[in-house]
């Protein structure tokens, strides 16, 4: 079975990542971001670049030959593309995982980054009629006419009816803003830095699609991350603590390609992935240390708890509240701050700081004692990726 | 500034099928011909049964707002403008969900369950939309 196949078989052995900006832009190519946070990634792990012979880009930011040329990876021997958007770098885990673990590959590198901000802004990517997400042609032909143009408004719509079927309130939403820019405040690197939040500054912030406010959106970023997977064998024979892969899976809601037609409304990829990430770590939700959950926007955070097994469905507006995803609460969530106030680097920041807790590394915003944690990704019309990691 | 145009639906295969008969003044959801199930957004084959027969059947037009947005500010520039405008899940009679707009129904009284009928609006010679009203 998988979950003996890759169960702790596999280590994240190196991380890396940019600076992250909004004005002026990075400067750099989309390529050349990624191939500082590929390089940085690589020497963080003791490795040098001619060893990796595997690599997973993020779809439509580069091919794995691109870099693999770049690099002077002269034995690429696996590449794979997983088409799910934000969920794609935390998939990665697990397929980096089986990749080692089968023999198919022996370091594999998991790139991500783009101008976010200072390039083609995902609203544009939307409203170009992109193919870049399985359901572009039902959006386009379904959705677009109407006016349901880009993400905020897909996901709008799944809050909305969570907020008439539970009593999710705009209090619990901005619980989730509050609470990523208060580990910003801890983060030099976060964008949102030295800005900290308010409930009435969030309650007053513009409204965009309702029920998301300004507040309630990532931010649009320039910058790049990497990691890079090898077996917990070859880890144990480099520099840094390895940070196993207890469990990963991912998952897909029915239909993936079309929001509204699902016969269950809110089932979304995490729901089935994330009881077999648990099971094959053989720990219990209860038993983590902290979440770094993607956070696009901040119900999505809401409803991923829900759905992870956190809480019951329907409860997750309570957890947020009063503190519970703060540091010192419950169940620390996006201890960087997340997409919402670090950076949106596609989800490959979260897996950066999961490794960063579990290595000690995290300075201010360390969890203490961080034995385990879980990462998770959110894509396209709501694809989920979840990874159960040990130090 | 050049106005830019609202997005439009590409009419080929069975999405042209779909807006033909909105084009008609009918909305017409595919229903399978072997096990019954009414499937909306078009597709081939009957995921519940795996027929590739179906008919265009006609709906009854009616159904009630299962959820909503509130756009306020467009993510799109061919709905600059149109703020605050709201588009709305519809749950159709016939159980299929439709993505429109309620057209008389200001936002801020939009309700979950709200009663609803189709009525249709024609963009331009080749596309006509499925709009809703209160019913």
């Amino acid at each position: 079975m998988e979950r003996d196949v890759i169960k702790d078989k596999a280590c994240i052995v190196g991380i890396g990542e940019t600076a992250v900006c909004r004005k002026p832009g990075s400067g750099l190519s989309e390529m050349a971001l990624q191939l500082k946070a590929a390089v940085a990634a690589i020497e963080d792990a003791g490795l040098k670049a001619r060893q990796i012979d595997g690599i997973l880009p993020f779809p439509n930011l580069g091919k794995a030959e691109a870099y693999a040329a770049s690099l002077g990876c002269v034995d690429l021997r696996f590449a794979a593309t997983i088409n799910m958007g934000g969920a794609m770098p935390v998939a990665a885990l697990r397929v980096a995982a089986m990749a080692v673990a089968s023999g198919a590959a022996n370091h594999v590198l998991v790139p991500a980054g783009w101008n976010g901000f200072s390039g083609v802004r995902v609203r544009e990517t939307a409203a170009n009629d992109s193919d870049a997400i399985p359901g572009a042609a039902i959006a386009r032909d379904f959705y677009m006419p109407f006016g349901l143009n880009a993400p905020p408004q897909w996901y709008a719509l799944m809050a909305r009816r969570h907020m008439h079927e539970y009593g999710t309130r705009a209090e619990h939403l901005g619980a989730v803003a509050l609470a990523m820019r208060k580990h910003a405040q801890l983060n030099p690197g976060a964008l949102m830095h030295g800005k900290p939040l308010t409930m009435e500054a969030y309650l007053a912030s513009p409204m965009i699609t309702d029920p998301y406010r300004l507040l309630d959106c990532c931010l649009e970023t320039d910058g790049a991350a990497a990691y890079v997977v090898t077996t917990a064998e070859r880890a144990r024979d480099l520099g840094k603590t390895p940070i196993y892969i207890m469990g990963a899976a991912a998952g897909q809601p029915y239909p993936a390609d079309e929001i509204m037609n699902r016969p269950e409304f809110h089932r979304i990829g995490l729901t089935t992935a994330a009881p077999e990430a648990f099971a094959m770590a053989g720990v219990r939700p209860g038993d983590v240390d902290f979440a770094q959950i993607y956070d696009c926007f901040t119900f999505e955070v809401i409803q991923q708890i829900e759905e992870a097994g956190f809480c019951a469905r329907g409860e997750g507006g309570a957890f947020v509240e009063n503190g519970g995803i703060e540091l010192g609460g419950r169940l620390p969530v996006n201890t960087h701050g997340g997409l919402l106030s670090q950076a949106h680097l596609l989800g490959l920041g979260h897996v950066v700081e999961a490794v960063r807790q579990l290595r000690g590394e995290a300075g201010e915003r360390q969890v203490k004692d961080a034995e385990i944690g879980v990462v998770t990704g959110w894509g396209d019309f709501g694809d989920g990726s979840i990874a159960i990691l040990r130090r | 500034m050049p106005m830019i145009p609202k997005p439009l639906p590409v009419l080929a295969g069975l999405v042209g099928e779909y807006y033909g008969w909105c084009r008609q003044g009918e909305l017409r959801f595919q229903r399978c011909r072997q096990c019954g199930a009414f499937r909306h957004v078009p597709r081939d084959i009957c995921a519940a049964c795996s027929s590739f027969d179906w008919d265009w059947v006609k709906s009854s037009g009616r159904g009630a707002v299962y959820t909503w947005t509130v756009v306020a500010r467009a993510l799109h520039p061919g709905f600059a403008g149109d703020e605050p405008y709201a588009p709305v899940v519809v749950e159709m009679e016939e159980g299929v969900r439709v993505l429109s707009q309620v057209r008389d129904c200001p936002p801020d009284q939009l309700q979950v369950g709200m009663p609803v009928r189709v009525e249709f609006v024609a963009v331009d010679d080749q596309v006509t939309l499925p709009y809703f009203c209160r019913a």
